[in-house]
């Protein structure tokens, strides 16, 4: 119980650079005697046994969240999320516990240091964006840097590159009230931005978007966090928007924490009957993306590579499509072993001739239920393409059934590869063997 | 048994008796500041031509909310003149603004203690309901003894019997601000003094003006009751017409009260919610002059 009430904040890896926020056994309890609720429930009560107090909103919740991640914490509503997110900054105290914030202890530290934790290393988007309806929009950007006492003519300046990045430009001037949500979001983003703290706290920041916008923000959340590096916590009730923006999730119930993993960690191995529950429920089908379930690419040669290398990889390989890519590493089309088998008993060499380009590709974030159809119209693994067309991963569709079904796909270490072989590996060999020049076997050889 | 009665008048008689005495210097003091800003007021409403008045008032209805009020405001204070009634509204009417302003200075204050402190907004409310039910002639009697006949008497009867809205709207209204802006100020770190000023005030001002526009139209109707204790203007001519069962007097006197209560009211209300001509006039200025500089076309840019 000591180890609740009070905890050092002086343990070696509160202060180690890594860590961005530690939560250290926090609770929160609203009611007449919020200590002794704590205390019975560190001892073993559970949070209905002390109803009769109040409601212990937070119970126990201990966490470390690493510089440049995105740690989402996900939970029905009602499950403590944002009280937890508020304990945090320090916008409401915290009953028993501590929270460190870039190695300083926040938890019961003066109102004026609080103000001056929360002006330099920790900023907030609210769930209704909470933007000062009275004020344009840059002067909603520039509002952290106003207090932090940075001048007009500086700070205006500052903000107008934030309106710039969050994609605003030329509204500086409107007033909120004139924006769409998705745009007065975007507002609030910039004004976390702005302030350029390297904590940002996100509580529901896109739950009260439409689906369409939500994704976009989700997004471009993803982009900015990569190109500007900063500490994101991210709250959310949606299973989709914590699998798909997570580095780690925490998964609340009823104010417990009852899992912190990877978004993956969370579908595949669920902590408790609660978690599995929760993500069974859930339609896995929408919820998992291209990326989480592709396998991949073996199957693949460059275009340059010629077909005797395309056709030895099929041997190899045993299927009968491989991948062909350009020079730069973008997606080509495939080659079937067919017209491989012909072009190399004809002694041509120019891959390009027979790629087709029936292979569906998709985006890494295309959910597994867009992959349905494609899927079912062709015996060919789905193609996942970056913006860049670069190819990153396959998804054949015995891998795409087993994760829609969540049964696990192969039994062991083998790669599941598609479509399977149908020239059979000894007409290949001889095939390989018998047609070998002394050019062709330069041009392997300056390829390998 | 029928011979026993709690003596709580006697009680509050006794404790005003020994305030009086006790506190007489604080009471002069007060006499003196309420005294002299009444005369000031009047005077400046007084010293100049009736026209200039007028014109200054059909300015402000102009401004407020636009012309048809102001040839309005023309019209009633040119019958309050014609019924030779001008000297007795200014005086109303500086009791009016003396009262209001001295109300309002007190009410905002406490309506935002109120607003941040529940201690003080549960000791505050049962007062407010106190002094708001208690009917507005028993202020009279007390004011009477602690500042003897004249207008400060019912300047400080008025001040107490107006003051209740102007607390209550502005706690209102500050509660009512929105919490997750608030919590934003916090969460960005502004001080407490500075999510006032920037935040809940400017949130709050159509509610609290609009508790400004009762105060001053509880002002208005208690200043014609103040007119029994020597505050004299139209309140004092009231109460004359009433002991003289003059009719005459009485409705002219009433009338002038009506058309000051009728500009008060559409002026402040109109001023609550922000929607003036003026107002709409330096927007569409500021709008020009922002459309006027070059912003960059919406672009998506992001990263
Ligand atoms: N200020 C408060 N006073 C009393 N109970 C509260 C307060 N804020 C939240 N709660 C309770 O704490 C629990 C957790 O609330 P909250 O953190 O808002 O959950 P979530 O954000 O996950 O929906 C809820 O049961 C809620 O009713
Ligand atoms: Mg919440």
């Amino acid at each position: 119980m000591s180890e609740i009430t009070t905890t050092s904040s002086s343990s070696p890896d509160a202060s180690s650079p890594e860590i961005a926020v530690k939560a250290h056994h926090l609770y929160k309890a609203f009611g007449r005697r919020p200590h002794e609720m704590v205390k019975k429930i560190a001892a073993g009560a559970s949070r209905s046994d002390v109803a009769h107090l109040g409601i212990a909103a937070v119970i126990d919740a201990s966490f470390e969240v690493k510089k440049g991640e995105i740690f989402v914490v996900m939970g029905l509503s009602g499950s403590g999320k944002s009280t937890l997110i508020r304990m945090l900054n320090g916008l409401w105290d915290t009953t028993s516990g501590t929270v460190t914030v870039g190695g300083t202890d926040v938890t019961g530290i003066s109102a004026k240091d609080l103000r001056d934790v929360r002006r330099k290393s920790i900023s907030m988007v609210f769930q209704h964006f909470a933007l000062l309806p009275h004020r344009t929009v840059i002067d909603n950007v520039a509002y952290g840097l106003e207090i932090q006492g940075m001048g007009r003519t500086e700070r205006l300046a500052r903000a107008q590159t934030i309106i710039d990045l969050v994609g605003l430009s030329g509204w500086a001037d409107s007033m909120p009230s004139e924006l769409s949500g998705g745009m007065q979001q975007r507002v609030g983003l910039g004004r976390a931005l702005a302030a350029d703290t390297d904590v940002l706290l996100m509580d529901e920041a896109f739950s009260a978007l439409d689906p369409l916008i939500r994704r976009e923000m989700q997004e471009q959340l993803i982009e900015l966090q990569e190109a500007l590096g900063k500490t994101i916590i991210f709250i959310t009730h949606d299973l989709n928007e914590a699998m798909f923006l997570g580095d780690r999730i925490a998964v609340m119930r009823d104010g417990r924490i009852v899992q912190i993993g990877t978004p993956e960690e969370i579908l595949t191995d669920p902590a408790n009957d609660y978690v599995a529950q929760f993500v069974q429920d859930v339609d896995r089908a929408r919820v998992l993306t291209a990326t989480s379930v592709m396998e991949p690419v073996r199957a693949v040669v460059t275009k340059t590579a010629g077909p005797r290398a395309a056709l030895r990889t099929m041997r190899d390989l045993q299927t009968s499509v491989v991948f062909v890519l350009n020079r730069d590493r973008s997606f080509a089309g495939i080659v079937r072993d067919h017209d491989v088998l012909k072009m190399v008993k004809a002694g041509d060499t120019d891959l390009r001739t027979i790629i087709r380009h029936d292979a569906t590709t998709v985006s890494p974030d295309t959910a597994l239920v867009d992959l349905v159809e494609p899927s079912v119209g062709s015996d060919l693994p789905i193609a996942v393409v970056d913006a860049r067309n670069r190819l990153l991963g396959v998804i054949p569709r015995v891998t795409l059934l087993a994760a829609i079904g969540n049964v696990t796909t192969s039994t062991g270490e083998l790669p599941v590869i598609d479509p399977p072989a149908t020239i059979s590996v000894n007409v290949i060999t001889d095939i390989l063997r018998d047609t070998e020049m002394p050019r062709d076997t330069a041009l392997e050889g300056a390829e390998a | 048994m029928n011979d026993f009665r709690i003596p709580l008048g006697t009680w509050i008689e006794t404790f005003i008796e020994w305030i009086t005495v006790t506190f007489g210097f604080v009471f002069d003091f007060i006499r003196l500041i309420v005294d002299g800003a009444f005369e000031g007021v009047a005077f400046v409403l007084v010293a100049p031509p009736f026209y200039v008045i007028i014109a200054i008032a059909a300015a402000i209805g102009l401004a407020a909310r636009g012309w048809k009020f102001a040839v309005g405001t023309v019209i009633g204070l040119g019958l309050i003149l014609g019924v030779d009634q001008w000297d007795n509204a200014m005086a109303t009417l500086a009791l009016v603004l003396v009262a209001s302003i001295i109300a309002i200075a007190v009410s905002i204050p406490l309506g935002i203690l109120a607003a941040k402190s529940s201690l003080a907004s549960q000791i505050i409310r049962p007062v407010l309901d106190f002094l708001q039910t208690m009917p507005a002639f028993v202020y009279l009697v007390p004011a009477l003894i602690l500042f003897r006949v004249g207008e400060v008497p019912g300047i400080v009867a008025t001040i107490i019997f107006a003051m209740a809205p102007g607390v209550r709207l502005t706690e209102l209204g500050i509660r009512g601000v929105d919490k997750e802006v608030v919590e934003a100020g916090q969460a960005f770190g502004a001080s407490p003094w500075r999510i006032l000023r920037q935040i809940q005030l400017p949130l709050a001002t159509p509610t609290i003006m609009a508790g400004i526009n009762q105060v001053i139209m509880l002002s208005l109707s208690m200043v014609v009751i103040a007119g029994m204790v020597g505050a004299g203007a139209l309140g004092g001519e009231i109460v004359a017409s009433l002991s003289r069962l003059d009719v005459a007097l009485g409705f002219e006197a009433g009338f002038a009260v009506v058309i000051l209560a009728i500009f008060l009211d559409r002026v402040t209300a109109a001023l609550g919610n922000g929607d003036t001509p003026i107002g709409r006039v330096l927007n569409a200025r500021k709008a020009s002059r922002s459309a006027a500089q070059p912003t960059s076309a919406p672009a998506p840019a992001l990263v």
